[in-house]
């Protein structure tokens, strides 16, 4: 097997800062250092996950567990302080649909500066256009601008552009929630098939029931740290106990 | 199953710079179709507002100054600067692509954070699709100038003209720079923006663009003139003085001294190391900003 996404040890402080501005900063200086101008949480600690290519992982936890930070950490959004991370391939994270897209652009225009964003190329784009807008149920709205879109048909156009960026390594951060039931539907289903085309899939998701028909695997967090990698249906059992 | 071990293990995150804005040209590409579209959404005037606000802006200045502070050649003002509204106009087309680009591009960062929070790209993409979009608001600006300039019997050589892309240069680059170097900041200390805007204002009005450098050397001396002389703006504008505005007069306005053989190289170089600069201090403090935002 190849790795795909091998993390060691990695370790996250995140400082709560509570100044934002140069000013306060100055003051705290003058005064000494006196009082802490920041406060300190750990995200996550000593966190080491090796995933093979083809595997698809779920990352399972209470809220604040640290599960979207590591799934940044792969991303590359964020770079740890101590440890590192390591991927094999392209990764593309459908981290909240919709990120990318601007209110004021047709979907046309959502579709291509979403898909570059996604990593795309002009020519993978202009070839999976059409596609795109099939999937997402999308049809004549197509050149209307984002922001007259309901909501659903949104986050629809949203998802389909990610999900036909091709990527090696998904990384899905609870976005399986995406419009009406049919679509819901359609979207898992896609997913599965991405799963059974060999892609890696790290999921992120407080839908249990979802995620164990999805994952094979699943790695319980608690306060940044792995308390339990095995099988998902442990996993989840464990969670709910 | 399939076999999917395309290349080595990578750290991901780690961008190689500015470099990678070629790489991502489409997405640099979109990035500025967008600003122009976005910018002036829901407006009557539309592109219109790029010729409409510089132009309110020479005509202020050039009344007040040209015709009340008397810089404007007359016949009964024989010491002031010929074709004073060129002179004037060349200068603040300059300065005006300087600012929008460098007040964008410090923004751009915070503008952008929704995005640079979520999905990993070269961040470097969003200063640097600030001072292009920036470029194309320039540029019906000094299509205008043109048109004015021909009118005022302009009869430029190839050297002038190459002047003028030496100025434009230098200043996209200080504007290159520097914005990345506030942007950055601008994560961490929004003050950033603030000091960008002062000094814009400050910008405007320390090198030659309401005024002749000569003003600047005899009040000054030479010393302090020479520091004057070093901001790549003072030099760009310059450059562009010599492009636009010279080649309409008869030839008899002094230029500042050694513009080629020094400040010219002088102007570059300083430009290259501010970007050199800027690139170190963003990547420095880029591995911080999804949690900054």
């Amino acid at each position: 097997m190849v790795t795909a996404i091998e993390v060691s040890n990695i370790s996250k402080q995140f400082v709560l800062r509570h100044t934002r501005s140069l000013k306060e900063a100055v003051v705290w200086l003058a005064k000494g250092r006196k009082g802490d101008l920041s406060e300190k949480f750990h995200a996550l600690k000593n966190v080491s996950v090796e995933v093979q290519a083809g595997e698809t992982v779920a990352l399972l936890g209470l809220n604040g567990s640290g599960k979207s930070t590591l799934l940044k950490h792969i991303s590359g959004v964020m770079l740890p302080d101590t440890g590192t991370v390591k991927t094999r391939g392209r990764v593309a994270g459908l981290i909240e649909v919709g990120a990318g897209f601007h209110p004021d652009l047709s979907g046309r225009d959502n579709v291509y500066l979403n898909g570059a964003i996604l990593g795309m190329t002009e020519q993978q784009v202009n070839d999976r256009f059409d596609e795109i807008v099939e999937f997402s149920e999308i049809g004549q709205f197509i050149d209307t601008e984002v922001k007259f879109y309901s909501s659903g048909m949104y986050l629809r156009l949203a998802f389909s552009v990610a999900v036909h960026t091709d990527p090696e390594v998904f990384l899905i951060d609870e976005i399986l929630a995406v419009g009406d039931e049919p679509f819901q539907r359609k979207c898992i289903d896609k997913i599965q098939e991405l799963a059974r085309d060999g892609k890696t899939l790290v999921v992120v998701s407080h839908d249990l029931d979802l995620v164990s028909r999805i994952c094979e695997r699943g790695i319980l967090l608690e306060h940044g740290n792995v308390k339990f990698d095995g099988s998902i249906h442990d996993a989840v059992a464990l969670l709910r106990s | 199953m399939s076999v999917i071990s395309t290349g080595d293990l990578t750290t991901p995150g780690l961008g190689g710079g500015l470099r990678d804005i070629k790489q991502s040209s489409f997405l640099l590409k979109l990035l500025v179709r967008k600003e122009l579209k976005v910018r002036y959404r829901g407006s009557v005037l539309g592109l219109l507002w790029s010729y409409v606000k510089p132009g309110v802006q020479f005509i202020v200045f050039y009344v007040a100054l040209g015709i009340f502070l008397g810089l404007e050649r007359s016949p009964r003002n024989p010491d002031g600067l010929a074709n004073y509204a060129v002179y004037l106009f060349s200068g603040i087309v300059l300065i005006n692509f300087f600012s929008e680009a460098l007040g964008n591009a410090a923004r751009s960062i915070v503008m952008n954070g929704n995005l640079i929070k979520k999905i990993y790209l070269p961040r470097e993409l969003f200063p640097v699709a600030s001072v292009w979009v920036s470029a194309v608001h320039f540029f019906p600006q000094l299509v205008v100038l043109v048109v004015g300039c021909i009118f005022a019997g302009w009869h430029p050589n190839l050297v002038q003209l190459l002047a003028a892309v030496a100025g434009f240069i230098i200043v996209g680059l200080l504007a290159t720079g520097l914005g990345l170097l506030f942007g950055a900041a601008n994560v961490y200390f929004r003050d950033s923006e603030n000091l960008v805007d002062m000094l814009l204002m400050v910008a405007t009005w320390a090198s030659p663009v309401m005024y002749a450098w000569s003003m600047v050397e005899q009040k000054l001396g030479s010393t302090a003139f020479a520091i004057y002389q070093a901001n790549p703006i003072t030099i760009g504008v310059e450059l562009f003085h010599y492009a636009f505005w010279y080649p309409t007069t008869d030839g008899s306005a002094a230029m500042p001294p050694n513009l080629f053989g020094l400040w010219l190289p002088v102007g570059l170089v300083v430009a290259v190391v501010i970007v050199v600069l800027g690139q170190y201090t963003f990547r420095r403090l880029e591995g911080r900003f999804a949690q900054e935002l």
